[in-house]
């Protein structure tokens, strides 16, 4: 019962969707309050209809009804409670049930959120939303149902995969997904700013604080994926330039620009149509990225089971949404009128030279991601691009870009002063090279240079981070009054500072992984030891245990460093009868901010391989993620964002030195 | 002068934005024509189409019976598309699903000698889905149908599989 409940409120929502894109729309033309009024019942409506929706899916799960085809296929009686509800997001219907909640939770924050907002472009925003709600409910709906009977009801499901079986399901997709389809509610800002042919710099303050949530969920989401692929797959590896990642990545780098084309827009008025360029082509890629996940057309980690009618379908929505809104675009973007003027080298420059860098490295790893998919459509060959090519053009594409990053903050709206600015940056400069040359000394002649070159440009982010803070209260008289300028510092600036603090951490952690990971591969019997960057390892026993739907064989390792016993390590080879299938559980232990690593290969007689990795600063790869989302909590409580209003213009005109100037903001 | 000033600001950005770009273009045009990776299949191989010291990307099915292990991770097996074989050797731990007759996808320098010196050894991650590079592989050799259900196609050489799944050390 409550399951055709459920499929009953996913038909609902579909009907109120489309009063809720078509009703607001015409209310905003005809300036009638009445009809404009309906944004907000409809798109609460709605989402309350998927709500629903999707507590019925779970409840199904919950209680292993299986003569639901989706819990039938993906679930089974006997796997722990925790499983059975993520196990809702862990297959192709489901998680696109997800995708669609998440959508109509944006629109109705936006209606009901948005007060300040003039009418019409609040009603145009929740229309634009609803559009995107109806093409994807309607998909639901033809292609995807996920409360589709199966009669007779089996007595048993056929179990979730066992690499989803894992908390990492539980956490990584409505993370991301609420990144992802978040930058639809920006999508919706720029398509109604489009409409109604209002773009100035408060619509940039009412985008930003979407466009920062979005962001920041994005940042964690993506992290949580690559932790959990670092654990579960028992690779070693933490990111594969693999095709689903990149669908990911790529609105996460064209969020990020849009992040700061937003800002300039906000204090300037400058950069408007490219600002709201990037707002479509942001969205754009997560609907790329959704395309390219279900349609089948891509061999990957997250493939799902491919159907081609769902292909199609999710093209067409794609070609509609995309060619709408850039069609729109084409014809407005021309009445836009431009902003402030400003001189290269300013914030408003640096600012743009971040998105130049950003975007065309989004382009590059477009052209990665699809060109083995247009070469073998137009000439059959079949090629695949991987980490050579990444690595070959993403990362001379960020050097520059991370190079400039700290400077960025430094220099003054409309001018700043570049000597000045490298001026404040010695002290980092100095920091970095010392780093460099340690971790050069420290590294083999092989990865020297990586070592030193890199390290120097990860001490530099991380020091010149700070470089603003330090700028604007340098210059209080006592210890006292200068904790009381750092208290009273815009958030957005503590958020800015943290946000390129943790980029630093990232690539501190990237570089020590790169430079100085160690690894051996050991065939080893009960008794055996083997000896991994001072850390030494003792096969103590082996043996079997049973957990509630599969069972383990266990290897026990002590280790010791310097003749100290300092852990335990259980690495297994799991196997889920079920599903007949094997799945290797690595054994992890951190020592700071470091890890070692092993896993389980094949087992011959009483012999297994095992693989030892001594992973140096692995964790500043997420903990440098966090940090920089955590940067985007504190600049969404800037204090502009709290009540509304207009951020202290800067009355003065600017001063010779950035310093006067960033005082007088 | 005003305009002038201007005009120079103007060039500064698009000289910026043109650089970018040409330095994006210039990579992306020697990354693709050096660092991707053909994905031949076996007869392919065999027929000599890809020169050695290339890195390929070989869809297929492992040889049943090919598998053989030396010390410390090294591995040796044969892919086939059921009409030529390619010999493969890998030193690591093989994927979860890795088994003879199955699916698998190996990526590495083709060697002068003809075999393939994998670094990367893919395997199906589900029992339902199958590596597109395996299934274009089986395609070439008119031994894969459309419609052919992948679970069908495993169901057939599953049997064998529990006994080597059966965990035990």
């Amino acid at each position: 019962m409550l399951n055709e409940l459920g499929h009953y409120a996913l038909v609902l929502a579909l009907g109120v969707a489309i009063i809720q894109s078509v009703v607001p729309l015409i209310g905003a033309r005809l300036r009638d309050p009445r009809l404009m009024g309906l944004a907000s019942p409809s798109a609460v409506a709605t989402f309350v209809l998927v709500a629903f929706s999707f507590a019925a899916l779970t409840v199904a799960y919950i209680r292993s009804d299986f003569s639901l085809a989706n819990v039938v296929e993906n679930s089974h009686s006997a796997k722990p409670m925790i499983y059975k509800i993520s196990g809702v997001w862990g297959n192709h219907e489901g998680s696109m049930l997800l995708w669609v909640l998440i959508l109509a939770l944006f629109g109705m924050l936006a209606a009901v959120l948005a007060k300040q907002m003039p009418a019409s472009l609040r009603a145009c925003v929740v229309a634009v939303q609803g559009w995107i709600a109806t093409a994807f409910l309607l998909f639901i709906v033809m292609t995807s149902n996920p409360f589709e009977r199966m009669l007779p009801a089996p007595m048993e499901g056929s179990d979730l995969n066992p690499l989803l079986q894992d908390i990492g399901l539980a956490i990584h997709p409505p993370l991301l997904y609420v990144g992802y389809v978040g930058f639809s509610i920006v999508f919706a800002f720029a398509v109604a700013a489009l409409i109604e042919g209002r773009l100035d710099a408060a619509w940039a303050r009412w985008v930003r604080p979407w466009t920062l949530v979005s962001w920041l969920f994005l940042t964690l989401g993506i992290a949580m994926g690559s932790y959990w692929a670092y654990y579960e797959l028992g690779w070693g590896g933490w990111w594969f330039w693999d095709p689903v990642e990149n669908a990911s990545f790529m609105p996460w780098l064209a969020g990020t620009a849009l992040l700061h084309s937003a800002a300039v827009m906000e204090k300037r008025d400058a950069l408007k149509v490219w600002t709201v360029l990037l707002a479509l082509i942001t969205f754009s890629l997560s609907l790329l990225g959704t395309f390219l996940v279900r349609s089948g057309v891509l061999t990957s980690v997250h493939a799902f089971a491919s159907d081609p009618t769902r292909g199609v379908f999710i093209l067409t929505i794609l070609a509609i949404f995309i060619g709408g809104a850039f069609t729109l675009f084409a014809v407005r973007a021309g009445a836009l009128k431009a902003g402030g003027a400003f001189a290269p080298m300013s914030r408003e420059g640096a600012l743009v030279f971040n998105n130049v860098f950003l975007t065309t490295a989004c382009a590059t790893v477009l052209v990665g991601t699809l060109y083995p998919l247009v070469l073998e459509t137009l000439t059959g060959d079949k090629i695949s691009v991987g980490p050579p090519y990444f690595n070959l053009t993403f990362i001379p594409l960020m050097v520059p870009l991370l190079v400039a990053m700290p400077f960025g903050p430094l220099l003054a709206w409309k001018r700043g002063d570049a000597a000045a600015a490298a001026e404040r940056m010695i002290a980092a400069a100095i920091v970095a090279v010392l780093a460099g040359a340690v971790s050069g000394w420290l590294a083999g002649t092989e990865t020297a240079l990586t070592a030193s070159l890199g390290t120097a440009l990860a001490a530099f982010l991380i020091v010149g981070s700070f470089a603003e803070v330090a700028l604007r209260t340098e210059r209080a008289s006592s210890f006292g009054g200068r904790l009381r300028r750092l208290v009273n510092l815009p958030r957005a600036t503590w958020g800015a500072a943290f946000g390129h603090f943790g980029v630093g951490l990232t690539v501190l952690g990237i570089v020590a992984l790169s430079a100085f990971e160690t690894e051996i591969i050991r065939d080893m019997k009960v008794g055996d030891t083997a000896e991994i960057a001072g850390y030494r390892l003792d096969f103590r026993s082996a043996e079997q245990r049973e957990g509630p739907n599969y069972t383990d064989a266990v290897a026990i390792f002590t280790v010791t460093k310097g003749g100290v016993p300092v852990a335990r390590m259980e690495p297994a080879r799991r196997f889920y009868p079920v599903r007949q299938m094997p799945t290797t559980e690595a054994a992890i232990k951190t020592f700071g901010l470091s890890q070692l690593y092993v896993t389980l290969g094949e087992v011959d007689g009483d012999t297994v391989v095992v693989r030892l990795f001594y992973k140096p600063l692995v964790l500043l790869i997420w903990l440098g993620a966090v940090v920089a989302s955590l940067g985007g909590v504190v600049s969404l409580t800037d204090r502009r964002f709290r009540i509304g209003l207009p951020a202290p213009a800067r009355r003065r005109a600017p001063m010779a030195t950035p310093a006067n100037a960033e005082a007088s903001a | 002068m005003r305009g002038r000033g201007r005009k120079a600001r103007r060039l500064v950005l698009i000289g910026t934005a043109g650089g970018a770009l040409a330095l994006a273009a210039a990579l992306v045009f020697f990354a693709l024509g050096d660092r991707i990776t053909y994905a031949p299949t076996p007869t392919e191989l065999a027929e000599g189409h890809v020169e050695a010291g290339t890195r390929i990307r070989l869809g297929g099915l492992v040889e049943e019976g090919s598998v053989e292990r030396g010390a410390d991770g090294a591995v040796s097996f044969a892919v086939t598309d059921t009409v030529n074989r390619v010999a493969v050797t890998y030193v690591g731990i093989l994927p979860d699903l890795f088994r003879e007759g199955q699916g698998v996808v190996a990526e590495g320098i083709f060697e002068p000698s003809g075999h393939l010196a994998a670094d990367t050894v893919l395997a199906r991650h589900d029992e339902t889905y199958m590596p597109k590079e395996v299934v274009d592989s089986l395609k070439a050799q008119g031994r894969w149908q459309e419609g052919e259900n992948e679970a069908g196609m495993i169901g057939t050489t599953a049997p064998a599989a529990p006994a080597n799944d059966a965990p035990g050390l």
